[in-house]
């Protein structure tokens, strides 16, 4: 984890990299997401400042699209498509399969900051439906139980990590 | 640089990799998806560990995604041979054998490229290419998506330089007889938006290409963008040329951050070569291209909330008119295409309009572009000429349904189409006839379902996709859909009335009648067309409490038949998430339908000699102490919901 301040910093050289041109909103959240993981209050704060443009109206974007995070994500972040062909093929009991492991719900982070479990609409790659994704890794044809297996050696890895 | 300057750079680079051995592997996402850069691993090892000098292209995807990996093997003067579904186990032995000696390897081939089919399947004549016409995906999976010379030796950016010696009426005259229509899914004629734009008074204009292809289901832009970027580059610039506009934006989902890439490359090589920027081939024309992100919003691909989220606001769409062409971005004239639809205009202006539109229906000209996917076959992409049947997308191109089951439905257009059902499969595909049937075109992602699924779960699916991406300007469609969403809720899980089927028909109305866009406007669809050809799936659910396909979990029982359990065998049981299947060592087993939460694990790990584990619908099949049981269940797990 990185310190409010080196967050500051970063947000800082990101901003001084672009025009005060409202236009650059997206881009910017976008930049300071792809740098710290997701998009703290304060960063939020700092973007609107620098494009002079109340608060509220940054959030309102942030807010309104998808992409954008204000927790951190997991160590291991989890997507499961929830796209069509995914969802026809038996998309849904993998994720109630893989909230049921990892005691999350879908949009949630776990205690120990491990895993987080997102849905997404299609990544596609239909051929290969149903799929979830581990750290841009995609593992196809799952079922539940395969999904499970998945699991596990992320799972090792984060234990080795506590002991 | 003038064009015959970069022409001959093009060609002569390409020449020179012709003379020698070459690799081209498909690392679209769908490649990468089933391994392809692993396989590239693999042959830079085993060919450094050979010291073969042999260069690997990293090319995009032909459209048969269902045999990703795909790597050809090209060498002079023997035949390109295609391999399917390649691991990196199998590549040292394609280097021994192809590229450092001469046994093409076709035991483990789709088949060759050139030849007479003496020396296996001869991919041009598999019965897919008897329907198929590449136009715009003709140089996916051929060329290298990153190098311009790539596009330039196989014709590119000379329709750019035919371009700059027409006037912008001529250039708009040639659209106007190619009969194009956006491909982005409402059809409107592409000529029309030009003349409007080019007319509008105000300056600066501007153009902007539209890839924010939100329909899960559908990647066909992604395709084109990750395989042949320079393509939709050439059509912006001639639409810029033709439109008066001299700065384009190029609006790219954040989902596909390959295409983003690919772009960002394409773009800076354009400029090098003076294909855009200030003075273009040296003709004082001027055009510069910039990428804008989406930050993942499905109502962004509606033009006036495009337009919104380029600006940096919130994506919402506005009504209209005045139309984009007349005050779009920063309320000034704005020409919004599709992806495809830049990426046909090159070919127009080179071949001219009036060969463009011998292809194709009356009203529908040129080709159509379609991914398939579901329970198809061959899964991947396809260009069809308009008016091509569904039936032959289906089961010429596609290869029909996996396993022995049959088809029950064609989905279309995604979130905004419509369920087609068997009957109407020789329906031809057009604007119109899409239309008429209670569908439409869409952007072109096309779903087959198979009589495992259940129409009325699928329909929710749609709307809960529509309620969550309404922006929630209008009401109808914020709080309509999410209303129509309840009641499908309430039928897919077993408390259906029989008067809901009314109240989603009016509601239907309401929605479409009381929103802005295009996505409350079709998001009934899907519930419309499933009621008008599947209402006896609707009527199963709520008079008989049953599901028909045996999806909806509180409508179907997993049920182990005693007389097939093996009882020596303990998967069920071991592998149950839920501990639900009991039964000692010896015990036949048994689902605890309490427990049971319908994963349908049980029923995969099922060896198939026994096949013991079936699924029931209506519960009441279940025998008559184990209802009593899943009744407890549902009733558990809808509190746990709430």
């Amino acid at each position: 984890m990185i310190t409010e301040e080196q967050a500051s910093k970063l947000v800082g050289k990101i901003l001084s990299s672009y025009k005060k041109e409202k236009k650059n909103l997206i881009p910017l959240l976008q930049e300071v997401q792809k740098d710290l993981g997701y998009l703290p209050g304060k960063a939020l704060q700092e973007i609107a400042d620098f494009l002079e443009m109340p608060a509220v109206d940054v959030w309102g974007v942030a807010t309104f699209y998808n992409q954008f995070r204000f927790v951190p994500l997991g160590k291991y972040h989890i997507q499961a498509c929830m796209g069509t062909a995914c969802h026809l093929a038996g998309g849904k009991p993998i994720l109630e399969a893989l909230e049921r492991e990892l005691s999350i719900r879908v949009g949630e982070t776990d205690k120990e900051g491990n895993f987080s479990l997102e849905r997404v609409a299609c990544i596609g790659c239909c051929m290969l439906a149903p799929v979830i994704v581990i750290k841009d890794k995609i593992y196809p044809k799952m079922t539940p139980f395969k999904a499970e297996e998945v699991l596990i050696p992320y799972r090792q890895e984060t234990q080795k990590g506590e002991s | 640089m003038t064009f015959e300057e970069i022409d001959n750079r093009g060609k002569s680079e390409w020449e020179a990799l012709q003379k020698g051995s070459h690799i081209l592997i498909g690392t679209a996402t769908c490649g990468r998806a089933a391994g392809a850069l692993d396989v590239v691993d693999a042959f830079s090892k085993e060919l450094a560990r050979r010291a073969l000098e042999v260069p690997i292209i990293r090319v995009g995807c032909t459209g048969l995604c269902y045999a990703d990996p795909l790597v050809t093997i090209c060498k002079p003067d023997s035949l390109r041979v295609v391999y399917n579904n390649v691991t990196p186990e199998v590549v040292p032995r394609l280097v021994e054998g192809y590229i450092a000696g001469d046994d093409p390897c076709l035991e483990l081939a789709l088949g060759t490229l050139e030849g007479d089919g003496e020396e296996g399947v001869y991919i041009p004549e598999l019965p897919r290419f008897e329907h198929e016409l590449r136009l715009i995906l003709r140089n996916g999976g051929y060329i290298d998506p990153e190098n311009i010379n790539d596009y330039i030796a196989n014709g590119g950016y000379s329709a750019l330089e035919k371009a700059l010696r027409m006037s912008p009426e001529e250039i708009i005259e040639e659209v106007r007889r190619s009969g194009l229509r956006g491909r982005g899914g409402a059809g409107f004629a592409t000529h029309l938006k030009w003349e409007l734009c080019r007319k509008a008074k105000g300056t600066p204009k501007y153009l902007v290409c539209n890839g924010d292809e939100g329909d899960p289901g559908a990647f066909m832009d992604r395709v084109v963008l990750e395989s042949n970027p320079h393509e939709v580059i050439e059509g912006m610039i001639i639409g810029g040329y033709a439109t008066g506009a001299k700065e384009g934006y190029i609006y790219v989902r954040a989902e596909y951050p390959l295409a983003i890439e690919r772009l960002k490359i394409a773009l800076k090589q354009a400029e090098e070569y003076g294909v855009s920027g200030d003075n273009i081939l040296g003709n004082g024309v001027g055009f510069h291209i910039e990428i804008a992100a989406g930050a993942g919003a499905f109502v962004s691909g509606e033009e006036t909330a495009l337009i919104a989220a380029i600006e940096g606001r919130m994506s919402t769409p506005s009504p209209r008119p005045p139309y984009p062409a007349e005050s779009g971005l920063w309320g000034r004239p704005t020409l919004i295409n599709n992806v495809k639809t830049f990426a046909y205009v090159p070919l127009i202006v080179k071949r001219g309009g009036d060969w463009f539109a011998s292809n194709g229906t009356e009203g529908s000209k040129g080709t159509a572009v379609f991914t398939l996917a579901g329970k198809v076959i061959n899964s991947g992409l396809a260009e069809v000429p308009m008016g091509t049947t569904l039936r032959e997308l289906v089961y010429d191109i596609g290869g029909g349904i996996a396993g022995d089951k049959r088809l029950k439905a064609v989905q279309i257009g995604g979130p905004s189409g419509g369920c087609l059902p068997q009957a109407l499969l020789d329906t031809p595909i057009d604007y119109d006839s899409l239309r008429e049937a209670g569908s439409m075109m869409g952007s072109g992602g096309m779903i087959i379902m198979d009589e495992d699924n259940c129409m009325v779960d699928a329909a929710r699916f749609f709307l809960d996709f529509s309620t969550k991406e309404s922006c929630g300007k209008c009401t109808m469609c914020r709080l309509g859909t999410l209303q129509m969403l309840h009641i499908l809720e309430d039928i897919t899980a077993g408390w259906g009335q029989i008067e809901d089927i009314d109240r989603l028909l009016a509601l239907a109305e309401d929605v479409k009648a009381g929103s802005l866009c295009g996505l409350g406007k079709t998001a009934p669809n899907p519930v419309l067309t499933t009621l008008r050809y599947f209402r006896d799936e609707y009527e199963a659910h709520i008079l008989e409490r049953r599901c028909p396909a045996k999806v909806c979990p509180n409508l179907t029982a997993y049920y182990i038949l005693p007389d097939r359990c093996d009882r020596s065998c303990e998967h069920c049981v071991l592998t149950c998430p839920t501990e639900a299947v009991k039964g000692g060592a010896g015990e036949i087993k048994h689902i605890d339908q309490e427990k049971c939460v319908n994963c349908g694990t049980c029923m995969d790990v099922c060896p198939p000699e026994y096949d013991a584990v079936v699924k029931l619908s209506p519960i009441t099949e279940l025998p008559v102490e184990d209802v009593g049981a899943k009744e407890r269940g549902i009733k558990e797990q809808a509190k746990q919901v709430a």
